[in-house]
């Protein structure tokens, strides 16, 4: 690789175009590992947001008003507030109020912790709605159908609505997820070494701001290009002839 | 319309021009005119300028100022009084440029940009850089003792990277203030790399809320403070008397003194400065040189 990381250096020493992340080892290893958080912190909040969102519509078919209720309000709360202060607000309030409570020092989770339940929490509200929307364009007499054949309502739930809501919502789930994939940069105001906060870091000690506004960019171009592909091809690969499309 | 604005613009540059007219005067012999100099001063930065329990405004600047005044007095041979106008960082150079205040001693470091737009006059008086204020126990002691540390830092801060990680501490920095100090004093770091001349109001104006946390490094990359006059007065007589007043508070030790009358840790810049100016090092002349 040592020519490549000479190529840049060349590049610099003859263009000035100064990308420290190629021939600077230091600067190098602090921002792969950026991306690193970002790849990882973007999937188990995909992961756990999904999670939350299955059983979030699930429980909104409850009989229970109580629990329709609770994941109403959970919707509203996290639907309606900026993901920003979202973070802000488990990291700093949320936190202190925890530890006191507990008598911790040094805070219940760290950033990254609080940037996972956040931004899953966030998306998860989302990923409710858009799944509900799913749930309710199954068919009623399929649902009477399995009904018939003896399904409890979990069984109904798990066999019969959700495969078939899953292929229904997945366009949206792509819209929301590939967001969730983007707001992962907020995760930086609380300092979690993602990509976003690294080259910050970078571009305050290099003075290579012009250079970094482009790196970043093309790393989310390829990170978001990635999930597109991938959520495509999944997709492409449970679509039932005849059904939707 | 384009007659209307070149005629406002007209109306505009005579107003600015006549504000900035006692500026051309001799200032100096303006001040001993009328028995008064009016300086710009803070109240917002313990114990430089700041307020005392009965709001009057106290402070190593306000008494540098008081000591200023009776010197220009002396020589006069006729008391000068002290006017003070409260400046913040953002207002005190157009508040002298605009001729409201006369000259201002207002924690102001001495560079390049800010020489161009007001005059700084030579030497500096103070100086302040980067530190590490840490936890009590939190074994910090001198920068080689970072290794392995989790400190709070401000983001994008050049110093983060000089000082904080090549030291081999892990930096965690946030995007202000109050959020590093909640971090901070929530036990999210142990240790905050920031300007050592924020850390001494904090101590001193809320001693209880700072009680565990000492700077627990060295000063490295001093920034001096300049004193400011007019551009054009920094030649004048008043430039020269102010920059004579900070050469003899340096060899006096005077500025040695009030730091220690107000609290402020030692600094090794006024100890160094110091002995440059009884040295008669040019350091110590009311000249600025290139590198100074």
């Amino acid at each position: 690789m040592e020519p490549v990381w000479e190529w840049f250096r060349w590049l610099y020493d003859a263009h000035g175009i100064k990308l420290t992340i190629f021939f600077d080892e230091w600067d190098r290893g602090r921002f792969l590992n950026g991306i690193w958080t970002t790849i990882h912190l973007s999937f188990v909040a995909i992961l756990l947001s999904i999670a939350v969102g299955i059983v979030g519509a699930w429980l909104q078919m409850s009989y229970l008003v109580w629990v329709r209720r609770i994941v109403e309000g959970y919707i509203q709360f996290f639907r309606n507030t900026p993901p920003l202060i979202q973070l802000y607000f488990f990291y700093f309030a949320v936190d202190s109020a925890l530890s006191d409570s507990f008598g911790i020092t040094g805070g219940v989770m760290g950033s990254y912790g609080w940037a996972v339940v956040s931004l899953s929490f966030f998306a998860g509200a989302f990923n409710v709605e858009i799944f509900r929307a799913g749930v309710e364009a199954v068919p009623r007499s399929t649902i009477e159908a399995a009904d018939s054949l003896g399904y409890t309502r979990l069984q109904v739930y798990r066999y019969v609505t959700l495969p078939l809501a899953f292929r229904v919502c997945l366009p949206a789930l792509n819209n929301n997820l590939i967001n969730l994939v983007k707001t992962t940069t907020v995760a930086y105001a609380i300092a979690v070494p993602e990509t976003l906060y690294i080259s910050n870091q970078i571009w305050s000690d290099e003075y290579n701001v012009f250079e970094m506004m482009n790196v970043v960019w093309v790393v989310y171009i390829v990170l978001v290009g990635c999930l597109v592909w991938f959520m495509y091809r999944w997709e492409a690969s449970i679509r039932i002839p005849g059904y939707g499309q | 319309m384009l007659r209307k604005l070149l005629s406002v613009g007209v109306v505009t540059a005579a107003f600015a021009g006549g504000t900035a007219l006692p500026a051309s005067a001799d200032t100096l012999a303006n001040i001993i005119d009328r028995g008064k100099i009016v300086v710009g001063v803070k109240a917002d930065y313990a114990p430089w300028g700041m307020r005392d329990a009965d709001g009057n405004l106290v402070g190593m600047e306000h008494d540098m100022i008081a000591d200023f005044a009776r010197r220009l007095g002396e020589s006069a041979g006729t008391p000068i009084a002290v006017e003070k106008i409260v400046v913040v960082a953002s207002n005190r150079m157009q508040f002298l440029e605009q001729g409201q205040i006369d000259m201002f001693i207002a924690t102001m470091s001495n560079k390049p940009d800010r020489r161009e737009v007001v005059g700084i006059v030579q030497p500096d008086y103070y100086s302040s850089g980067v530190a590490v204020l840490a936890h009590k126990d939190s074994g910090i002691d001198g920068w080689a003792s970072l290794e392995g540390m989790t400190i709070c830092g401000i983001q994008g801060a050049w110093y983060n990277k000089d000082h904080g990680l090549k030291n081999g501490a892990e930096v965690v920095a946030f995007k202000g203030v109050p959020e590093v100090e909640q971090a901070l004093l929530d036990g999210r770091c142990v240790g905050w790399i920031y300007d050592d001349s924020a850390f001494i109001p904090r101590k001193v104006n809320e001693p209880e809320k700072w009680m565990d946390y000492e700077i627990a490094t060295p000063t490295v990359d001093d920034v001096p403070w300049g004193a400011a006059v007019r551009l054009e007065d920094v030649d004048q007589p008043i430039g020269k008397a102010l920059s004579a007043a900070i050469i003899d508070w340096h060899e006096s030790g005077l500025l040695i003194e009030l730091e220690a009358k107000w609290g402020i840790p030692p600094t090794q810049w006024l100890v160094d400065m110091r002995e440059k100016c009884l040295a008669d090092d040019p350091i110590c002349n009311d000249v600025y040189d290139e590198g100074e």
